[in-house]
C-alpha cells in the first residue's frame, strides 16, 4: 500500500467526514428557510460572522455526536498497532487485516495510537462536558446571584465576600488542589456535587411555585412531577454503587442507571466551581440595575412575591448579556478542560480529550508535529467558534 | 479615601487568611499527608508507618492547631525520634535543638521549609518571583502598547476595514489559549524537521542569559492570548468615545482627524481598559504556570507545579499567599487608578 499524498489525505479526511456536512448543511437550510418564524436564533443567520461562528460550533457538535456514534473514526482511539509509532500523516497500516481502514489518516502519536480517531474522540468528550458544565454554572450563578442583586444588605455581602473569595484563587492553584487522584479519595469531590448539583433542583423548582403558586391544581402534580424526576436524575449522577459517599447511602444500584467515574465529576464539579462565580457576579449587576425598572415597580404594587419577580420579571430582561455570556463561557470552559488535561490532570492519561493530546504531542513536538496540532487546531477553531457566535449574537440582540 | 483604602486591606487579609485555611485544609487531608509521608519517607511504607510517621512529626494534629503553628501564632512542634533525630516545624539543617525558636510562622517572619525542596521557602518563592517577574516584565512591554495600538485603530473608525480585520484579529487571539499557540509557535518556528528555526523551542537558558533567540517565544505567548481581550476594551471604549458630542464639535470646528484622536478622544478611550490591563494580572499567572512548564523555564509557575505536585504543604501555602496578594493588589490599584483617572467618580 502507499502512503497517501497531502491532497489525498485531505479527500479522505473530508469523506470520513461526510456525515457531519450533510447534517451541517441539513441544519443551514431548515434554519434560513425559516429563519423569520425564530426569533433571535433565527436573526442570527442575518449576520455573517454569527454565521461562520454557529457553522464551527455545530462542525464540532455533530463531529462529536457522530464520533461518539462510532460513524466517522477509522480506528480505535485507544488501541495501539505496533509499527505506527509516529508515523507521519497518511502512512499506509501495517498490518492491515481484511475490514481494517487502510492508513493513518493523521499519522500515529507516540503510543501508536490514530491521531484522527483520538481527536473525533475527543470532541465528544468536550461537546458533553463544556455546555453541561456552563448550565450548571449558571443555574449556580443565577439562583445566588438573583437574590443577592434584588434584596442586596448582609446577603450581598457575604455571597458576593464568598464569590471574591474563589475569584481570587488562581485556577491552576485551585486545579492542582481539587483534581487529584488523593482528593478524590476523600469524597470531597462528591460531596461539592451534591451542594452543586442541588442548585439547578432548587431553581426549577422555585421557578415553578413562584409561577403557578395561585393556581394548586396545577402546580402540586406540575412540581412532583418535575421534582420526582430531577431528584432522581440528581441522586443518579451522584450515587455510585448505591452509595452517596462511602457510608452515606444513596440511590439503589437497581434505580441507577448511569455512573460517572470519579475523574470525570471532579473535572465537572471544578469546572463549574471556578465559573459560577463569575456568572453570580454578572447576574448581580443585571438584576442591581433592572430592579429600578418601572415594570418591577409595577410587579411589587401587584403584590407579586419576590421570588416572581426575580424569575419571571427581572431574568427574562436579563437574558441578552446572559445568552452571549453563556457562549463565551462555553469557550471558556473549553480552554479550562484543555488546561486539566495539559497538566494531566483528572482525566485518565489514555484518555482522547484534546488537552491530554496536547500535552502527551508537546514532548516530542520538535521531531514530531503532527500528534499535537490536530488537537490544537480543534480546540482553537472550537473556541473561535463560540466568540464569534458571541459576537454575532451581540451584535443581533443590540439591534430590537 | 484613606479610610477606603484601609478597608480594602482589611478585607483583603481576611480573604488571604480565608483561602490560605482553605488550602491549608486541603494539603492536609489524609490522603494527601500519606502521599507526603510516602514520599519523604519511601514509597513502600505500610499504612502503621505512615501513621507514626505522621505521629513523629506532628501532622496528625488537629488542623486549627496546625495552622495556628503556620501562623506563628502557636509554638512549632519539636520531637524526639527515637534514633535521637530532633524533629519539628520549626527545625531547620545547621541549628541544634536548644538554638531552634519556639515560635515560627508568618508573624515570625518564617515562611517555612520545603520539603520538595530541602531549602527555605522564602528564598525559593524570592528566587523564581524574580524569573517570572522578570518574564512578566517583557509580556507586559510587549502586550499593553500592542494592544491599545491595535484597539484604538480598531475603535478610530467603526465598521472600517481595518476595524473588521483587527477585531478578527482579537477575536482569534482571545480564542487561541497559552497551550495551544505555544504549540503552534514551537512548531512553525522551532521545530528542527520542518520549521524556521527562528527560535529555540525552551527557556532554559533564557534564566541565565536571556537573548531574543530563546526568550522571545514564551513573551510572545503569553502576550498574545491577554492581548485580544484588552484590545477588544479599548476598541469598544474608544468606539463609545468618538461618537461623544465633544468630539463631534471637534470635528465641526476643523480639527484634523490625527489630531481628533491623539489630542481628543485617546485620554478618555484609555481609562477603561486601564482597569482590564490591572485585572489582567490574575490571568497572565495563568498563562505563566502553563508558558513555564512548556518552555521549561524554572519561575513561579514551576514552583507552584512542583509544590503542588509534591503535596509540599509550606511552599504551597507561600505560593497562595503570592498569587492571591497579587490578584488583591491589582484590583486596589485597578480601583484607586480608576478614581484618579476619571474625576467623574468619587468614593465616599
Amino acid at each position: 500500500m502507499e502512503p497517501l499524498g497531502t491532497f489525498e489525505i485531505i479527500i479522505r479526511v473530508l469523506y470520513q467526514l461526510s456525515s457531519v456536512w450533510i447534517a451541517l448543511l441539513l441544519l443551514f437550510a431548515l434554519s434560513i428557510a425559516f429563519k423569520r418564524r425564530l426569533g433571535l436564533y433565527g436573526k442570527l443567520f442575518d449576520s455573517p460572522i454569527g454565521m461562520i461562528g454557529f457553522a464551527l460550533v455545530m462542525f464540532w457538535v455533530f463531529v462529536g455526536i457522530f464520533g461518539a456514534m462510532d460513524m466517522i473514526i477509522t480506528h480505535d482511539p485507544l488501541s495501539q498497532v505496533s509499527g505506527m509509532k509516529n508515523k507521519v500523516p497518511g502512512t499506509p497500516l501495517a498490518g492491515a487485516a481484511e475490514g481494517d481502514y487502510a492508513w493513518y489518516l493523521l499519522g500515529g502519536d507516540n503510543l501508536a495510537r490514530d491521531v484522527f480517531s483520538r481527536v473525533i474522540k475527543g470532541a465528544w468528550i468536550v461537546v458533553q462536558i463544556a455546555p453541561l458544565a456552563t448550565l450548571f454554572a449558571f443555574m449556580v450563578g443565577i439562583t445566588l446571584g438573583l437574590p443577592a442583586g434584588y434584596y442586596g444588605g448582609r446577603l450581598d455581602t457575604f455571597l458576593s465576600f464568598l464569590a471574591n473569595l474563589i475569584l481570587a484563587f488562581p485556577v491552576i492553584l485551585l486545579f492542582y488542589l481539587l483534581v487529584t487522584p488523593e482528593i478524590v479519595a476523600t469524597g470531597l469531590p462528591t460531596m461539592m456535587a451534591i451542594v452543586l448539583f442541588m442548585f439547578p433542583i432548587v431553581f426549577l423548582c422555585v421557578l415553578l411555585n413562584s409561577r403557578y403558586r395561585t393556581q394548586p391544581a396545577f402546580r402540586t402534580p406540575l412540581l412532583i412531577g418535575v421534582l420526582g424526576f430531577a431528584l432522581w436524575l440528581y441522586l443518579a449522577l451522584i450515587s455510585e454503587n448505591g452509595y452517596l459517599v462511602r457510608s452515606i447511602p444513596g440511590l439503589p444500584s437497581v434505580l441507577d442507571p448511569f455512573d460517572i467515574p470519579g475523574g470525570i465529576l471532579v473535572v465537572f464539579v471544578s469546572v463549574v466551581f471556578v465559573n459560577s462565580p463569575t456568572v453570580f457576579r454578572i447576574v448581580r449587576g443585571l438584576a442591581m440595575d433592572i430592579k429600578t425598572r418601572d415594570y418591577v415597580a409595577a410587579a411589587q404594587t401587584r403584590g407579586e412575591g419576590p421570588w416572581y419577580i426575580m424569575l419571571w420579571e427581572i431574568l427574562p430582561n436579563a437574558r441578552g448579556p446572559l445568552i452571549v455570556d453563556f457562549c463565551l463561557r462555553i469557550g471558556y470552559t473549553t480552554i479550562l478542560l484543555g488546561t486539566l488535561g495539559f497538566f494531566g490532570l483528572g482525566l485518565p492519561p489514555e484518555s482522547p480529550d484534546w488537552g491530554s493530546t496536547i500535552n502527551e504531542g508537546r514532548k516530542l513536538l520538535s521531531i514530531y508535529l503532527h500528534p499535537a496540532l490536530p488537537p490544537a487546531l480543534a480546540l482553537l477553531s472550537l473556541v473561535l467558534g463560540l466568540n464569534l457566535l458571541a459576537d454575532g449574537l451581540r451584535e443581533e440582540s443590540l439591534k430590537d | 479615601m484613606g479610610l477606603f483604602i484601609l478597608r480594602r486591606f482589611g478585607v483583603m487579609l481576611l480573604t488571604a487568611l480565608c483561602l490560605t485555611f482553605i488550602v491549608f485544609f486541603l494539603t492536609n487531608l489524609y490522603p494527601n499527608l500519606e502521599k507526603l509521608a510516602k514520599t519523604q519517607g519511601n514509597q513502600r511504607m505500610s499504612d502503621e508507618q505512615v501513621q507514626t510517621w505522621l505521629d513523629n512529626r506532628g501532622y496528625s494534629d488537629p488542623l486549627l492547631t496546625k495552622y495556628g503553628r503556620w501562623l506563628g501564632v502557636m509554638p512549632g512542634f519539636t520531637n524526639t525520634l527515637n534514633d535521637g533525630q530532633f524533629v519539628g516545624t520549626c527545625v531547620r539543617p545547621g541549628l541544634t535543638p536548644e538554638e531552634t525558636p519556639r515560635f515560627c510562622g508568618i508573624v515570625q517572619g518564617d515562611w517555612g521549609y520545603s520539603t520538595r525542596f530541602k531549602a527555605d521557602v522564602d528564598e525559593i518563592i524570592w528566587k523564581r518571583l524574580g524569573n517570572t517577574l522578570y518574564l512578566m516584565m517583557w509580556v507586559m512591554i510587549l502586550m499593553v502598547p500592542s494592544a491599545l495600538i491595535v484597539g484604538v485603530l480598531a475603535g478610530m473608525r467603526e465598521g472600517s476595514r481595518t476595524d473588521r480585520s483587527l477585531s478578527t484579529f482579537s477575536i482569534l487571539s482571545t480564542a487561541t489559549p497559552e497551550y495551544v499557540s505555544g504549540v503552534i509557535f514551537i512548531a512553525v518556528f522551532t521545530s528542527s524537521t520542518v520549521g524556521l528555526k527562528w527560535f529555540k523551542g525552551t527557556a532554559t537558558q533564557a534564566m541565565e542569559q536571556p537573548t531574543f533567540e530563546n526568550f522571545f517565544l514564551p513573551v510572545l505567548t503569553i502576550a498574545l492570548y491577554g492581548m485580544g481581550y484588552i484590545a477588544r476594551m479599548t476598541r469598544a471604549s474608544m468606539t463609545e468615545v468618538m461618537t461623544a458630542q465633544y468630539i463631534r464639535t471637534a470635528r465641526l470646528k476643523g480639527v484634523s482627524f490625527p489630531n481628533i484622536v491623539l489630542k481628543h478622544a485617546l485620554r478618555n478611550a484609555l481609562i477603561a481598559p486601564f482597569t482590564v490591563i490591572m485585572l489582567q494580572f490574575p490571568w497572565l499567572l495563568n498563562g505563566v504556570v502553563i508558558v513555564e512548564s512548556l518552555f521549561n523555564y524554572k519561575g513561579f509557575g514551576w514552583v507552584l507545579v512542583e509544590a503542588a505536585g509534591n503535596n509540599d504543604i509550606q511552599l504551597l501555602l507561600a505560593v497562595s499567599v503570592v498569587s492571591v496578594f497579587v490578584v488583591l493588589i491589582t484590583q486596589l490599584i485597578s480601583d484607586i487608578g480608576y478614581v484618579y483617572l476619571n474625576p467623574r467618580i468619587r468614593i465616599s
